[in-house]
């Protein structure tokens, strides 16, 4: 069993109108120090295979198809 | 004509784009379920507004791979006439029959309110009876409707003329250069945030969205049957 965790986020420089509300939420909470904030996924998958090589193909493909949109959105995964 | 409306689970706009396309064009209107396979009989399909699978994920993403979605493309390599309305666009946008990607509307709200729109292509099948821009009165329900694609498509976007609307008055989603919707290279497949369908009838409010629909019947039988008279 290999557990895959994505991160999804978007991309620098497009737009992150959740981050941004976040980000005036604290400052009116008087958390002055925060400069930008981003928001994205976090995904938990459970693979059932023990090979490595072929997990990190399929999670990168799984992430490219449907997981994250490349067009707005970055990933990166880990595998344990 | 014969026109069909898919169906997702979740589609909510669907009842409205038949009544639409019923009641405006008196023209034969099915509803097609995402697990069919076939569009081979169809001249025009719609996909509606809504919720698709719950807008799980990212809105569009699931329905992106629905059974139904093979065959949509293929009517679209086709050169059949297709119209994604909201999620409906998004969902083509997934699907990359169209360029670019949704965002979150630049205000955090769900916004659902009458909006002007500038035709600025009526050389699509789906705008040919709009004057060049002409200003129309169709109406938004969206909260992921911040249309955005790199700067590269949008030169290609401008340089194709494949713009088709822009808001016209305040940008209500804060969309990259006020599109409103667009096409593809070819012109038959047409994606939109408003939502034509729920201004076909002055009772709605407004009837400008009729002509969408006008528009597609014209096109088709200027192609195909020009001898009926409608």
């Amino acid at each position: 069993m290999i557990k895959a965790t994505i991160y999804v986020t978007i991309k620098r420089g497009v737009l992150d109108p959740q981050g941004n509300a976040v980000q005036g939420a604290l400052h009116s909470m008087g958390f002055d120090e925060v400069g930008s904030v981003r928001i994205g996924k976090y995904m938990e998958l459970e693979l059932n295979t023990d090979n490595r090589a072929e997990a990190d193909n399929r999670v990168k493909a799984m992430c490219e198809k449907l997981l994250a949109n490349t067009v707005i959105e970055d990933y990166r995964f880990e595998l344990q | 004509m014969n026109f069909a409306v898919l169906v997702f689970p979740g589609s909510n706009c669907d009842l409205d784009c038949h009544k639409a396309v019923e009641q405006t064009l008196r023209q034969p209107v099915d509803y097609v379920w995402h697990t069919e396979t076939d569009l081979s009989k169809y001249d025009c399909i719609i996909v509606p507004g809504g919720f698709s699978y719950g807008d799980y994920l990212r809105s569009g993403a699931i329905a992106r791979f629905a059974p139904v979605m093979d065959a949509l493309v293929k009517a679209a390599e086709e050169g059949k006439y297709i119209l994604g309305i909201c999620n409906g666009f998004q969902i083509l946008l997934e699907t990359g029959l169209l360029p670019g990607a949704m965002l979150r509307n630049k205000t955090l709200k769900f916004r659902c309110h009458k909006v002007m729109l500038r035709v600025e292509n009526n050389r699509t099948p789906f705008t040919k009876d709009y004057g060049p821009g002409e200003l129309i009165d169709i109406p938004i329900a969206h909260g992921e409707g911040n249309y955005y694609c790199d700067e590269e498509t949008l030169k290609k976007l401008k340089a194709n003329d494949q713009i088709v609307f822009r808001y016209a008055d305040e940008n209500p989603n804060g969309s990259i250069d006020d599109i409103a919707g667009i096409c593809n290279e070819q012109g038959n497949v047409v994606g939109m945030m408003p939502h034509p369908e729920r201004a076909v009838d002055m009772i709605l409010g407004s009837e400008d969205g009729k002509r969408m629909f006008t528009s597609v019947l014209r096109t088709w039988r200027e192609k195909h049957d020009p001898a009926v008279i409608g």
